[in-house]
C-alpha cells in the first residue's frame, strides 16, 4: 500500500467517522446525565430530512443547518418530557423516537415534494461545500506533509472541523466546568445533586437538549455535506453504530473520538478492499463490517476493562417526600 | 419500518378488503418502495399506464416489512384482485405457498424463482446480463483511464448477474481493461445507503475509475451524486435515471419491469400462467436509454459498436454467459 492509498483511506474515515463521532458525543451527554438513548438514530434521520428540505426551499446551507438542529431538538423534547417529565421508561421512548422518525420524514417528504419519500438534489449553495485550507495548493508539492495537509487534512466541510472540535469541547465542559460536574453527578447519584440545591429535572433536560444540537449536526452533515439531499432511511443504522462507539469509549469524550475513528477506519477499510488477502488467509468484507458489533460486545463482556455506565442511567428521578 | 407506516398499511389492507373490487389487478412493491427511481418505480410506472391506457384501475401496497408479504398477498387474494403482480425475487416463496390456497386467482412475479412453477403463477424473469453487457460496452469505450467500476447493492447472484454482464461486455472492447466490483453490503440497508454509495464510488475513482455502473437502488443515487460531482461518468440501472444528472450519466441499463407489469394487468385474468417468462433484448425486456441527456455522450462509433452487439445476441451469433450458469462469472471475481 502505497502513501497516497493510505491518505486516501483515511480521507474516507474521516468522512465516515465525523457522524458516528458527533452522534456519539450526543449520547455521552445524555448518558452522563443518566438518560439512556437509543434514539439517536431517529434523531439524525429527522435532522437529515429537515435540513435538506429547508436547505433546498431557502436556497441557504445554513438555515437548512438550523432547521435540521431544531427538528432533533423537538424529537429530544419529546423524548425528555416522556422519560424525565413523565418518568416513563427512556427505552421504549428512544424506539418510539426512532419508529417516529422513520415514518414522519418519508410522509412529510412525500407531501412536500411528491419525490417518493426524498428531497430534490441539492445544488450549490445549498450543500456544505469543501473547505480549502489556507496555503493547502502551495503546500501540496512538499514530501510527506504536503499531501497529508493537502488531502486528508483540507477538503472537508465545516461541520467535520466543527466535529472535531466538539470533542475538546466536550472534554471542558464535562471535566473543567460546574456544568459538567453537576451533570456528571447527576447522572450518577441525582439524589445527592437535588440535596445540594440543583434541579435534577433542569440539568436532564439541558444534556438532552445538547444531544438534539450534536444530532442535529451529525444528520445534517449526512444530507448536506456528505449528500446531496435526503433518502428514506438515509442514516442506515449510524445511530447504533455511535452508542455501540459509546459503550466501546466507556462514556469518555478522547476515548469516544479514537472509537469513532477506529469504526470509521474499519468501514473505510471494508469498502476500499472486498476482501483482505493475509498471506494465504482471506478476511472476507462481512467480517469487517461486523467488527465494531464485534468488538463492542468483547467489551461488554468484560474481556477488555470493563464498561460501567453512569450509576443512574435508564432510572427516572423520583424526588422523596 | 415505522409504526406509523405499519398502521397505515394495516387500515389500507382492511380498506381493501372491504371495497372488494371486480377483478382489478393489484400489485405488491417489494422492500425498496415505490418512488425508488428504479426497480419498484418502474413497475409503478407500468401500472400508471394501464390505468390511463385502459381506464382500468388497480390497487398497490409499499410493505415496510418481511412479515408484511404473506399478509398482503392473502388480504389482495381474499378481496378478489386478479392477478396480483409482485416485485422483487423476495417474496417469490412466500407466493408460491399462497398461491396454492387461492386456485382461482393468478400470481405474477417479477425477478423470481421456483423450482416448480404452480399453475397458477408466472414468474418474469429479465435477461439483466445482455443489456449489462452493452452498457459495460460502452463504458469501456467512454473511459479514458482504462479503469471501470461496478457497484452493487446487496451481494446476491442477481447483482452478480449484473456486474458480470458488465465486465464481459468491457472486456470485449478492451481485454486489458481493469474493472473494479465492490457490494455495498449483505444486508437489505445496502439498498438504502447513499453514504456508502458515494464512499464506494470516491475508493474507486481513487483508484483510477472513470466510468462506475451502478446497479444498488437507492445506494445508487449516492454513486450517481459523487460521480456528477467529481465529474466522472456513470451508468444508472433500471428506469432510465439519465435525468438526475445530465451531461454525467452516460446511460442507463433499462429493465422493463415496466413493460412486463402493464402486459400482465393488461391480460387480466386471462394472463398465462405456470410457467417462467424470460424477457431479453428480443423481446425488448432489457437495453440501454438514450435520450436529450446523455445525447452528446454517446458518439457514432459507440452506438454502431452497441448496436451491432445487440443483433448478434438477438441473432444468437454472440453469447453472454449468465453468472447463474455455474455461480461464477468467467472474467470477474467478486
Amino acid at each position: 500500500m502505497d502513501y497516497l492509498t493510505l491518505l486516501q483511506i483515511l480521507d474516507s474515515t474521516i468522512r465516515l467517522s465525523i457522524p458516528l463521532l458527533l452522534a456519539c458525543l450526543a449520547g455521552l451527554f445524555s448518558e452522563r446525565a443518566g438518560i439512556f438513548d437509543i434514539g439517536l438514530e431517529g434523531k439524525m434521520l429527522m435532522s437529515a430530512f429537515f435540513s435538506a428540505a429547508v436547505a433546498f426551499t431557502t436556497g441557504s446551507v445554513w438555515i437548512g443547518l438550523l432547521a435540521g438542529i431544531l427538528a432533533s431538538m423537538s424529537m429530544s423534547a419529546i423524548h425528555g418530557l416522556a422519560s424525565i417529565t413523565f418518568r416513563g421508561n427512556q427505552l421504549i421512548s428512544g424506539v418510539a423516537i426512532n419508529f417516529l422518525a422513520a415514518g414522519m420524514t418519508v410522509l412529510i417528504a412525500q407531501d412536500w415534494f411528491r419525490q417518493g419519500g426524498r428531497t430534490p438534489s441539492l445544488e450549490g449553495s445549498a450543500r456544505f461545500q469543501e473547505l480549502t485550507l489556507p496555503f493547502a495548493d502551495a503546500l501540496r508539492g512538499v514530501p510527506i506533509f504536503g499531501p497529508l495537509y493537502a488531502d486528508l487534512i483540507s477538503g472537508h466541510s465545516i461541520l467535520v472541523y466543527i466535529g472535531f472540535a466538539v470533542v475538546p469541547l466536550s472534554w471542558w465542559v464535562l471535566y473543567r466546568t460546574r456544568f459538567g460536574l453537576r451533570l456528571r453527578a447527576v447522572g450518577e447519584a441525582p439524589e445527592a445533586v437535588d440535596t445540594a440545591g440543583v434541579s435534577v429535572i433542569g440539568l436532564r433536560f439541558a444534556a438532552v437538549a445538547i444531544c438534539g444540537v450534536l444530532c442535529g449536526l451529525a444528520g445534517a452533515y449526512l444530507a448536506t455535506g456528505l449528500q446531496a439531499g435526503f433518502v428514506k432511511d438515509m442514516t442506515a443504522g449510524r445511530g447504533f453504530i455511535a452508542l455501540a462507539a459509546l459503550i466501546f469509549s466507556k462514556w469518555r469524550p478522547w476515548y469516544a473520538l479514537s472509537a469513532c475513528l477506529l469504526f470509521g477506519l474499519l468501514q473505510a477499510v471494508a469498502l476500499r478492499y472486498q476482501s483482505i488477502d493475509l498471506g494465504g488467509f482471506v478476511i472476507p468484507v462481512q467480517f469487517m463490517d461486523a467488527l465494531p458489533y464485534i468488538l463492542t460486545v468483547v467489551i461488554l463482556a468484560g474481556f477488555v476493562g470493563k464498561a460501567i455506565p453512569p450509576r443512574a442511567g435508564g432510572e427516572p428521578y423520583v424526588k422523596e417526600r | 419500518m415505522s409504526f406509523l407506516s405499519k398502521t397505515l398499511g394495516t387500515v389500507a389492507a382492511l380498506a381493501l378488503s372491504t371495497g372488494a373490487a371486480l377483478a382489478d389487478p393489484a400489485l405488491i412493491y417489494d422492500l425498496g418502495g415505490k418512488f425508488d427511481k428504479s426497480f419498484n418505480e418502474a413497475a409503478f410506472n407500468g401500472a400508471e399506464r394501464f390505468a390511463s391506457e385502459t381506464g382500468g384501475s388497480y390497487r398497490d401496497i409499499e410493505i415496510q416489512s418481511e412479515a408484511q408479504r404473506e399478509q398482503a398477498l392473502r388480504r389482495f387474494a381474499e378481496a378478489g384482485f386478479n392477478p396480483i403482480v409482485t416485485t422483487g425475487f423476495a417474496i417469490a416463496n412466500i407466493m408460491g405457498e399462497v398461491a396454492k390456497d387461492y386456485p382461482e386467482t393468478k400470481f405474477v412475479n417479477v425477478d423470481g424463482w421456483l423450482p416448480e412453477v404452480p399453475d397458477n403463477v408466472l414468474l418474469i424473469n429479465f435477461q439483466e446480463h445482455q443489456g449489462s453487457y452493452l452498457v459495460g460496452m460502452m463504458a469501456a469505450m467512454a473511459s479514458e483511464s482504462g479503469t471501470i467500476g461496478f457497484i452493487g447493492g446487496m451481494d446476491i447472484p442477481l447483482i452478480r448477474h449484473f456486474g458480470c454482464g458488465y465486465a464481459q461486455g468491457a472486456k470485449a472492447i478492451n481485454p486489458d481493461i481493469n474493472i473494479i466490483a465492490n457490494m455495498t453490503g449483505t444486508t437489505p440497508t445496502a439498498w438504502n445507503d447513499p453514504v456508502k454509495g458515494s464512499e464506494l464510488a470516491n475508493a474507486q475513482i481513487s483508484q483510477g475509475a472513470d466510468v462506475i455502473y451502478a446497479a444498488a437502488g437507492g445506494t445508487g443515487v449516492g454513486v450517481l451524486q459523487t460521480a456528477a460531482d467529481q465529474d466522472i461518468l456513470s451508468i444508472g440501472v433500471d428506469s432510465n435515471q439519465n435525468h438526475l444528472h445530465p451531461g454525467k450519466v452516460l446511460t442507463s441499463m433499462l429493465k422493463r419491469v415496466d413493460v412486463a407489469v402493464f402486459e400482465a394487468m393488461s391480460a387480466g385474468e386471462a394472463v398465462e400462467t405456470g410457467k417462467f417468462m424470460t424477457l431479453g433484448l428480443a423481446e425488448e425486456g432489457v437495453g440501454y436509454a438514450l435520450d436529450d441527456n446523455n445525447a452528446s455522450l454517446v458518439s457514432e462509433d459507440m452506438k454502431m459498436a452497441v448496436d451491432t452487439a445487440r443483433q448478434q445476441i438477438i441473432d444468437g451469433d454472440l453469447e453472454v454467459t449468465a453468472y447463474y450458469t455455474n455461480d461464477s462469472c468467467p472474467v470477474l471475481d467478486f
